[in-house]
């Protein structure tokens, strides 16, 4: 764990910044804190980041700030935690207080939404590409089940819209099983 | 009274949201229409239309825009409070036992068959906004009308620069905004 100063700001700086760019919602914000947390600053491994992103869906509230939280805590503890969920509310806070001022024409502002318009298919892309990336890494692992988890669970959730808390039980279900099977199997020989 | 009603009211929110995105809408829309009679039906339709527009998750944005029309400044941050209070007790608690309990087998094997998931969910995300993007009216087809063919551009050339160079995703996903703003006051 780190504690100085020095840690705090960053801390307080990246989140804010990535909750402020972060349009679309919900996992738009993950690759960008792949990028910062573990690519750029290699505060968190890429790994333990997934781990932190599953349990941070597998609670209530948003993932962005839930998994903000644990980055938060898993960097500087408690306080952490704190400072991470200042950086990731206050954008929004921010925003919606100065827009609820005048929201007709904000919402109705051409050049807003096609702004935003053009933003929609950059943020896709930086989806993708994050997709791309982890998907490999789940291939390269050679795993049959995980692949097979990947693929299944992603038909349930895109075309048959099957609710994320059912998936998560079912995903801490057959990870549960495999791990006492594999503990069994052990004590066999 | 009013103060503690919002705190209380987004505490719930918080508590409650499970799956995150869209599927909190329904929930708020409960507490601060229904309930509370904060928010008219069609002012809570523009709540939904800003929260897509901006940053932020839309429990948070929600908070903000109910609790300054309530109750001004003050009660945005008291609504903001409520509605993450809940996460921050809860995930303290997970992240807690995470640390201590990560080495064990069975947690290791519960958190390796959840990276697919995520994975998974991730790709649905980036799907449906991509879909969102070049059918903008909703009617998924091949007739040259109904698709966007300047988002097939941007999306391509996203990737692209994210794949083969080392630019800031952030920079890329600003930049797509500017080209198709500076496109349509060129062309139309």
């Amino acid at each position: 764990m780190r504690k100085n100063l020095n840690t705090y700001i960053i801390l307080f700086t990246s989140t804010f910044y990535l909750s402020a760019v972060t349009f679309g919602g919900g996992f738009v914000i993950i690759p960008l804190m792949k990028k910062k947390f573990s690519d750029d600053l290699k505060w968190i491994e890429k790994d333990e980041l997934l781990n932190l992103v599953a349990i941070a869906q597998s609670a209530p509230g948003s993932v962005a700030v839930n998994s903000s939280i644990l980055i938060g805590y898993r960097v500087c503890g408690v306080l952490g935690a704190l400072i991470t969920i200042l950086g990731t509310v206050l954008p929004p806070l921010i925003i919606l207080s100065t827009i609820s001022l005048f929201y007709k024409s904000f919402s109705q502002n051409v050049i807003v939404s096609t702004i935003l318009d053009g933003m929609q298919a950059g943020v896709a892309a930086v989806i993708i590409d994050v997709v791309i990336n982890m998907g490999q890494d789940i291939f390269k692992e050679k795993e049959k089940l995980s692949i097979l988890l990947m693929i299944i669970t992603f038909i349930l959730s895109h075309f048959f819209k099957i609710s994320v808390i059912y998936l998560l039980i079912i995903c801490i279900a057959i990870g549960a099983l495999k791990t006492y099977l594999n503990t069994k199997r052990k004590e066999k020989k | 009274m009013i103060l503690f009603n919002l705190f209380w009211s987004f505490f719930k929110i918080g508590l409650f949201s499970f799956g995150g995105g869209y599927a909190v809408i329904p929930l708020i829309q409960t507490q601060v229409v229904y309930n509370n009679n904060w928010l008219t039906q069609s002012e809570f339709t523009d709540l939904i239309t800003i929260s897509q527009m901006t940053p932020g998750p839309i429990a948070i944005n929600s908070s903000t825009f109910v609790g300054i029309r309530v109750a001004g400044l003050s009660g945005a941050i008291i609504a903001t409070l409520g509605c993450v209070l809940p996460s921050c007790i809860i995930m303290c608690l997970l992240a807690w036992l995470y640390f201590k309990y990560k080495h064990v087998d069975m947690v290791q094997g519960i958190l390796k068959s959840l990276r697919p998931l995520i994975i998974a969910l991730i790709a649905s995300a980036g799907i449906s906004i991509f879909t969102l993007s070049i059918w903008r009216e909703g009617n998924i087809s091949l007739n040259p009308s109904d698709i966007d063919f300047i988002s097939i551009i941007l999306f391509s050339l996203a990737l692209i620069s994210l794949r083969k160079t080392k630019f800031n995703p952030i920079l890329i996903m600003l930049s797509c905004g500017l080209i198709r703003f500076l496109y349509f006051f060129i062309y139309k």
